[in-house]
């Protein structure tokens, strides 16, 4: 056991700073385990979200040393002897209170979005997909919509105004899962996402896949096919000119 | 409503209002808006985080797509012979009918579940279940699930929306704690609560509530459960006016991590066993040989050569014993670690990379391997994992009728964790996800169907004015830190209502529960109203408290050991016990314990059991004319 | 519940926190060295392609990647395999057909964007730390919506591998035949490198069978999408492999043939 300083930023819409805490670390803690540890014993009231504290429901997402972290996953022996440990909240989404930040964002964006189509010709049970026809899609259900990407996705983190055109890359992972559901029956996934989700905003700098606790490969996975796909519908070159020349409406999309 | 008064209350008004946004209540509240009701789903934290999402496994259903020979009269019997016969035996019958179907529609929702060759939903094996028969993605079936429901919601808010209806026909409200049910006349009119971020008040009239709120771990302290777990739905019903029954029922999960300290009790999947994972004492003992008990000889491998060759071949093999249900594997842990045959930090060994090639368990067990990888720096693939026994389910809860998920209180209804009966004395692994979408949708669909025939209640301001006194309270006390009375509640549990129970000890837990009765009310709260954890775990502290007493007290009035109870001073089953539910009430606020008989089957689902099966947990005149004697009291091994 | 049709912007502000960034890491270092490493390469390739010599060692038919196709009046009539048709021009580099293409290849390559999208335009230029710009629009106007043009600037760069390739089996040659020397080795390596890089490459991924919604349908093109994602999963490596590859095989031939070095030979 170990003593180690501890800055919490405190506070609400209307300010607030760096409060510090001298606090006892034991061996194989988490930096939750930490918060937890100064919420019992010298501030019950410290805002902090959380709920599993094993990774999986995406509760505890905050900023550790100035990188978007769940704090359930991050062990403390990542941090060096005598370093400090800074915790604040997220710096994308409006503060509610101390480490608690309201990511309604997040859902609004999600509530805009057209959700599954089920096949009108299938009933419950008639089903049949192919496991290599659904990986690609599995991969971003495992999304547990910590919105750390969303938070540090510079697009919306540097430009409060790119907030309403812009979806985010967990929205992206949204869309490109649909389009490439086996039987998602919407064929307009990659124009929505284009026009009404912004995805010409990424410029797949990829801090959203570094950040992402579960792994996910959402640039190289999601965002880029996305790109690729909308390239194909609608920027390539023969298909523009060809538009160009005769006046025709957009290109069909590829449901093959 | 205004932000600026905090003292203003906010009214609202639904006809179903579903407490709770975890599976069971999502579930409902498709349910009650499909059928054109009005719906408000509170949910304690952010929409989509419920601790369903904490499932791994998969949910149980008799589909039949990986051995054609499952159906649901095999998924019934498992679940009774899970469950030690004292499940209400139609709750486990529709759950079993049922099942399949839920699952089904869930595809036509948006998840998507591993698949078998034919491209059907792949299933797979599990503690308890004869035929493989969970419903997976991985082993993060729980978040498949929620986040379907999730989704599928939006989508008929969004219907809601393209057809011109008003946002408040479907509402999910987050992070947002119930702390109080209005009664009238016997009936339920409305609920009273705070919003976590401003500690603003909130009142919802609503002729119709379901109580979906999960169980009550967090009161124990090795446990896998969240913060959320606080039993506030078995309390709010309590003390509505509901009964509790088999409260004494908690079932272990068998392996939780317990290294490093900070991890203790995290779950670790029953899939590890499923896929081939064992389990080993400090000596290298495959020990879960020496611990199967008579009622399950017939299903179990008694060697380590034929429970291999059953991963392969089922249908000529026997089942390993790290499949049995929960309760036998978790006492089984507890033996060889109190016989000093324990892992260095006090649990046992789980090994699958002895057993399975490094690639196959990145791909079946990909959650594990990272929760090992970056909570306990351990290579899954390489080394094997320790774990031991921790808090995970209560089978106890709100004692419902099997159909329409009512409870005892008119226009109060329950599903998922929160009621009981379904599971009997030990739930089996993978039933949960399937209890929650099966009797989520009957809440919601016989709420919806009260609510149409009641009229819209009204809310005196004075019973709103109690509500906000009593949920103040914390603030105006001078007593202790919550925080720490937690913990004292914690330890009591831990160490006196745990997972081996003797008489005297639970004598002893009721007494100091009983000093910790006004320590709690007195309970105290700093700094302001607005996203306080202190205050809110002041507010669930009384509810953890009650369901504490419920637990205790019929822990020490059942002298036998079955499923989930284990009575180290009354080994073994009682089969006049299995008559018998211990039902829990409130009067002047007061836990009282009643009898009362458990339902007997019907002849058909009788016929089900082979008679000498049926013997080994049943007085001879309840399964009709026995040739032979069977014997009274089962010895457990 | 109120409704309110504000946007998102007027909301309640966000925390308070006076440092810009808390990143106590050497965030620094990745941008810095990207900003060298590019900056360094465009140098020496500047350099080279105005050059016009040195590109080619008759003896052995090597020719640098830098002048393939050679397709200038300037250039050597052997070491021009496809034809001279472009004026002999001092500002005209000898290989001005391909080198555009393959610079637009690279330039609008998913992983080139990353890397000076970061370093040399800050937009961010680490994770968690804040843009260098005020204003972001990404990729949606003009010129960065050109971007969207990467895929057939990949058939291009396909083609010109595949012109690296034959160049790089043409070089098998001494003054008595067949031969084979150190030169050899570094050609071949060179395209061996270019064809990991440009197969890699996302918009390769998705021809390959990215676009398909039913791999299962589609057995071969399945497979070919595998590999092309093995590859892709190490573009970043692929990328900045085949520049120093460049670079030196350029630089070898430039030795050999201005008579620095004498190519060490095998055969012939």
């Amino acid at each position: 056991m170990s003593t180690r300083t501890f800055r919490v930023w405190r506070g609400d819409a209307e300010g607030g700073e760096l409060a510090e805490f001298d606090v006892a670390v034991n061996e194989g803690e988490v930096v939750l385990d930490v918060v937890h540890r100064i919420q019992a014993e010298q501030a019950p009231d410290l805002a902090v979200r959380w709920n599993c504290k094993a990774g999986k429901c995406g509760s505890c997402s905050a900023e550790v040393n100035g990188m978007p972290r769940l704090m359930c996953m991050t062990r403390m022996n990542l941090f060096a002897d005598g370093e400090p440990v800074t915790i604040t909240p997220l710096r994308t989404f409006p503060v509610v209170r101390d480490l608690v930040t309201d990511v309604s964002f997040n859902y609004e964006k999600a509530r805009e979005m057209p959700q599954f189509a089920p096949p009108a010709d299938l009933k419950p049970g008639e089903y049949r997909m192919q496991q290599v026809d659904v990986e690609r899609s599995q991969e971003f259900r495992k999304c547990i919509e910590c919105f750390l990407c969303q938070n540090t996705c510079h697009v919306v983190r540097d430009h409060e105004e790119n907030k309403p055109p812009f979806s985010g890359p967990r929205l992206f992972i949204r869309a490109a899962e649909l389009d490439m559901h086996p039987l998602d029956a919407r064929d307009d996934r990659r124009e929505a996402a284009q026009d009404e989700q912004g995805l010409g905003y990424c410029n797949i700098t990829k801090c959203c896949t570094e950040v992402c606790p579960e792994h996910i490969h959402i640039t190289d996975n999601a965002i880029i096919p996305m790109k690729e796909r909308v390239a194909g519908d609608r920027y390539d070159p023969l298909v523009w000119l060809g538009r160009k020349i005769f006046r025709k409406g957009k290109a069909p999309s590829a449901t093959d | 409503m205004s932000d600026n008064d905090i003292n203003e209350v906010e009214h609202l008004a639904c006809d179903v209002l579903v407490i709770g946004a975890g599976g069971a209540g999502l579930r409902a509240a498709v349910e009650a808006r499909l059928a054109g009701k009005s719906v408000i789903v509170i949910s304690k934290s952010l929409f989509g985080k419920a601790h369903t999402v904490m499932a791994e496994g998969g949910a149980a259903a008799a589909m039949g797509n990986v051995n054609a020979n499952d159906n649901w009269q095999v998924h019934f019997r498992d679940t009774m012979r899970g469950g030690k016969f004292l499940n209400n035996y139609r709750m486990a019958e529709l759950h079993a009918q049922e099942a399949p179907d839920r699952i089904w529609e869930l595809e036509t929702y948006g998840a998507l579940f591993d698949r078998t060759p034919e491209g059907k939903i792949s299933q797979r094996n599990f503690g308890g279940h004869e035929y493989p028969r969970l419903a997976h993605v991985g082993d993060r079936t729980g978040l498949e699930l929620i986040r379907t429901l999730q989704q599928k919601l939006v989508s008929l808010q969004q219907d809601d929306e393209a057809a011109g209806e008003s946002e408040s026909k479907l509402q999910v409200i987050d992070e947002t704690t119930i702390t109080e049910l209005f009664i009238e006349g016997g009936a339920v009119k409305g609920a009273f609560g705070y919003r976590r971020a401003t500690g603003g008040f909130m009142a919802i009239a609503a002729p119709a509530i379901v109580l979906a709120t999960g169980g009550i771990g967090r009161s124990f302290k090795v446990t896998s459960n969240s913060w959320e777990y606080t039993g506030d739905g078995h309390a709010l019903a309590l003390r509505a006016g509901a009964k509790l029954i088999n409260m004494e029922f908690i079932q272990f999960h068998p392996t939780g991590m317990v290294w490093p300290p900070s991890v203790r009790g995290i779950l670790v999947t029953e899939s590890v066993r499923g896929d081939g994972g064992v389990l080993k004492n400090s000596a290298g003992e495959r020990f879960m040989f020496d611990y199967i008990p008579e009622v399950f000889k017939a299903q179990y491998a008694d060697n380590p050569e034929e429970g291999d060759r059953w991963y392969t071949d089922p249908d000529h093999n026997r089942r390993p014993p790290e499949l049995l249900p929960r309760d036998e594997v978790a006492r089984a842990i507890n033996s060889e670690v109190k016989a000093g045959r324990g892992s260095e930090h006090g649990g046992v060994y789980l090994d699958i990379a002895s057993r399975r090639d490094a690639e196959t368990i990145r791909k079946k067990l990909p959650s594990m391997y990272h929760q090992f990888k970056e909570l306990a720096d351990v290579d899954i693939t390489a080394e094997p994992m320790e774990v031991g026994p921790t808090c995970h389910y209560i089978m106890g809860g709100i004692e419902v009728d099997a159909d329409t998920a009512a409870s005892a209180v008119a226009g109060l209804f329950a599903a998922g964790e929160v009621s009981g009966g379904m599971h009997g004395s030990n739930r089996l692994g993978g039933n949960s996800l399937s209890d929650l979408l099966v009797f989520g949708k009957r809440a919601g669909e016989y709420a919806a169907a009260h609510a149409s025939g009641a009229e819209s209640p009204k809310l005196t301001e004075a019973e709103i004015a109690a509500a906000a006194e009593d949920a103040l309270r914390p603030f105006g006390n001078e007593g202790e830190n919550p925080y720490a009375l937690q913990s004292a509640l914690q330890a009591v549990n831990g160490r006196l209502v745990g997972i081996i129970r003797k008489a005297g000890e639970l004598e002893e837990a009721l007494t100091e529960l009983a000093a910790l009765e006004s320590r709690i009310a007195n309970v105290s709260a700093s700094g302001g109203r607005a996203y306080n954890p202190g205050w809110h775990l002041a507010l669930d502290l009384r509810n953890m408290y009650v369901c504490s007493v419920a637990t205790a007290k019929a822990a020490l009035e059942r002298d036998e050991s079955r499923g989930g109870h284990t009575r180290e001073d009354a080994p073994g089953m009682d089969p006049e016990w299995r008559k018998i539910n211990l039902v829990a009430s409130l009067e002047d606020g007061e836990v009282r314990l009643t009898r009362q008989d458990v339902p007997a089957m019907t002849p058909e689902l009788l016929g089900l059991f082979e008679t000498a099966e049926l013997s080994k947990y049943m007085t001879a005149d309840e399964y009709g004319t026995a040739t032979t004697d069977p014997s009274t009291t089962v010895e457990e091994a | 519940m109120t409704t309110t049709d504000e946007p998102a912007v007027t909301r309640s502000p966000r925390a308070a926190i006076k440092a810009r960034n808390l990143r106590i890491d050497n965030w620094r270092r990745g941008p810095i060295l990207t900003v060298l490493g590019i900056t360094a390469w465009v140098a020496y390739a500047t350099f080279r392609v105005f050059y016009q010599g040195d590109y080619w060692v008759a003896d052995y038919h090597y020719l640098t990647p830098f002048y393939s196709p050679c397709v200038s009046d300037g250039c050597v009539p052997d070491s021009a395999h496809f034809g001279r048709f472009l004026p002999d021009h001092p500002l005209l580099p000898y290989a001005a057909l391909s080198l555009p293409f393959l610079l637009a290849f690279r330039l609008t390559c998913y992983y080139y964007r990353k890397a000076y999208y970061r370093s040399f335009w800050l937009s961010p230029p680490a994770c968690a730390v804040p843009d260098g710009h005020a204003k972001y629009t990404g990729e949606t106007r003009f010129p960065l919506i050109g971007q969207n043009l990467h895929r057939y600037f990949f058939y291009l760069a396909v083609a010109i591998s595949l012109i690296n390739t034959y160049d790089a089996i043409l070089a098998f040659r001494s003054p008595d035949g067949f031969g084979l020397g150190l030169g050899n080795l570094v050609l071949t390596a060179n395209v061996v490198l270019l064809w990991c890089y440009t197969l890699g490459c996302h918009s390769c991924r998705h021809v390959m069978g990215g676009r398909l919604k039913h791999f299962s349908k589609h057995p071969v093109r399945y497979r070919l999408w595998t590999i092309s994602s093995a590859l892709n999963g190490r573009h970043m490596m692929w990328a900045w492999i085949t520049l120093a590859s460049l670079a030196l095989t350029d630089f070898y031939v430039m030795a050999v043939a201005a008579g620095w070095i004498t190519d060490l030979r095998f055969v012939g």
